[in-house]
């Protein structure tokens, strides 16, 4: 692996092999010394031309757990407002010596046009509606945790689909690790093609939620309505929004006691999701939190600590 | 796996193993069950004087498993549990980057901790000492115990670092070129200690770095 830019770069057992890391990395969450050597002398430079705060801070407290320098440029401070390029802005950080690029972008496709330009390993941290690989790679590390191995497991993934790279990293993600995906979404939310990935598609929530449609619901994952869709003319109202693909509280008791609810942030409350499924014991919003940062050091760890050796998976430690 | 049953085991006191055919096994079950015994009741002698509060950690892979053996042998001698955990030291490793990124084994706290006690680091071969170096690394992040002591099943010389073993198992002069193998019936499907020739040398060895 020498980049992260689409959850499609991953195999099973290359995604599988990130999970277990991460289940390692997130051991020491729970220490009190929360500090492990193996990217000493790395720098990891967070190149953010969006706003983040969660995906930054937890790409920055991974890279520092793991020891590297991790430096953040924001589009706001940068040379990009001053008029440079987005192709000069890049070279200039990438040359200073940067063993890592972290990047989030609005455009799709932007982080992998930076990573054909330069040397190091680049993490796409979002780009535009394209992807966003990690946060699948956390979305299945919490479904992991909850469920067991995820073969054959059934996943509803309900809202914007069309603009949204979460759900297209975790459609990509969740079927090589075997799940089976159902995408909800009124008609104007589900992209055109959506015909050719590998998911079925309802644009009814009520009868995926009880099994009628696709069959029994292992997990749900909500995703955010963003506010600058709503005048958009892809729904009247916020309200028919709720009614018709909200997690009410009536449609969280649809669901089996195990069945566990994701929501990537920032949520919506009393929009795509009600607070009794947002605080219920089924939610597994802060276990995402607190897995992303797992999963993320595992990224970076396999990206950047064997100095861009193919990982190896069987080799055993010599004493 | 490769099996110390095939071929008739040595007696033990052999001191310069020879790989006739590339594999020579040069403990047998029967050994390995008596060395793990005799540590076992040196390891007791120490910590009888300490009150027994003390606990081992295994170097994962074999180390792991080796200390659940050495602490179940202390418990059936002296009548005293012994807390067992495993330190995996990948990340403290100082050949990371040069042998490339490596899969995470457990690291396991032992019951009570490891502060202010007295904690028998476990491995199945000392070498270079080079991952008894890492495990000591890993050990600050667990914790400060009051005194760190090595047991080893096999210790077969050729030290790059200053580091002795307090409890070893089995002396095994070899040359460095050499590989030795612990095998563990837990791991493995049965014990034995293999030293293979580097020409007959197939399988990934333990013991190399």
């Amino acid at each position: 692996m020498r980049n992260l830019l689409s959850a499609a770069d991953l195999d099973r057992d290359e995604a599988t092999a990130i999970l277990d890391t991460a289940e390692r990395m997130h051991a020491i969450q729970t220490r009190q010394t929360k500090k492990l050597p193996p990217l000493r002398g790395r720098t990891v430079v967070n190149l953010f031309f969006e706003d983040s705060t969660r995906t930054r801070s937890s790409f920055e407290i991974a890279g520092k757990w793991l020891s590297a320098d991790v430096i953040n440029v924001s589009a706001k401070g940068s040379s990009l407002s001053k008029g440079e390029s987005l192709r000069d802005t890049v070279l200039t950080v990438a040359a200073m010596g940067v063993d890592a690029l972290v990047v989030r972008h609005n455009a799709s496709g932007a982080v992998q046009r930076i990573s054909e330009w330069v040397e190091c390993p680049v993490v796409n941290a979002g780009d535009g509606t394209h992807e966003h690989p990690t946060q699948a790679l956390l979305d299945a590390y919490t479904l992991r945790r909850r469920l067991g191995p995820l073969d054959e497991r059934h996943v509803v993934i309900v809202g914007d689909i069309t603009h949204s790279r979460v759900a297209r990293s975790n459609v990509l993600l969740l079927t090589t690790l075997g799940a089976r995906v159902t995408l909800v979404a009124p008609p104007t939310l589900m992209p055109p093609a959506v015909g050719a990935w590998a998911c079925t598609t309802s644009w009814e929530l009520d009868p995926v939620l009880s099994g009628k449609a696709h069959g029994d619901v292992d997990a749900v994952m909500m995703l955010r309505v963003q506010r600058e869709r709503m005048t958009g003319g892809y729904f009247p109202t916020a309200r028919e929004y709720a009614v018709g693909y909200g997690l009410s509280p009536a449609r969280v008791e649809m669901l089996g006691d195990d069945v566990p609810v994701l929501h990537p942030g920032p949520m919506n409350r009393g929009l795509e999701i009600s607070s009794a499924a947002a605080d219920g014991l089924r939610s597994a919003v802060l276990e995402q939190v607190q897995a992303g940062v797992a999963v993320r050091m595992a990224v970076l760890y396999r990206l950047l600590a064997g100095a861009g050796e193919p990982a190896t998976g069987l080799e055993e430690s010599p004493s | 796996m490769t099996g110390s049953a095939r071929v008739p085991a040595p007696h033990p006191g052999v001191s310069g193993p020879t790989a006739v055919g590339g594999v020579a096994p040069v403990l047998g079950p029967a050994e390995v069950g008596r060395i793990v015994d005799r540590m076992a009741h040196q390891v007791i002698e120490t910590i009888a004087k300490l009150d027994f509060d003390a606990a081992l950690l295994g170097i994962p892979t074999r180390g792991v498993p080796l200390a659940r053996r050495l602490a179940e042998r202390i418990e059936v001698f002296s009548g005293v549990p012994i807390a067992v955990g495993s330190l995996d030291i990948t990340l403290f490793r100082d050949d990371l980057r040069l042998r490339g990124v490596r899969p995470l084994n457990d690291t396991v706290e032992p019951e009570g901790g490891v502060d202010g006690r007295t904690v028998i680091l476990v491995d199945d071969v000392l070498f270079s000492g080079r991952s008894v170096r890492a495990a000591l690394d890993a050990l600050t992040e667990l914790g400060r115990p009051r005194a760190v002591q090595l047991a080893v099943l096999v210790d077969r010389g050729h030290r790059q670092l200053p580091i002795r073993a307090d409890y070893v198992g089995k002396n095994l002069p070899t040359n460095a070129a050499q590989s030795v193998r612990v095998h563990l019936a837990e791991i493995d499907g049965s014990d034995g200690v293999i030293v293979t020739d580097p020409a007959a040398d197939s399988v990934p060895a333990h013991g190399e770095a």
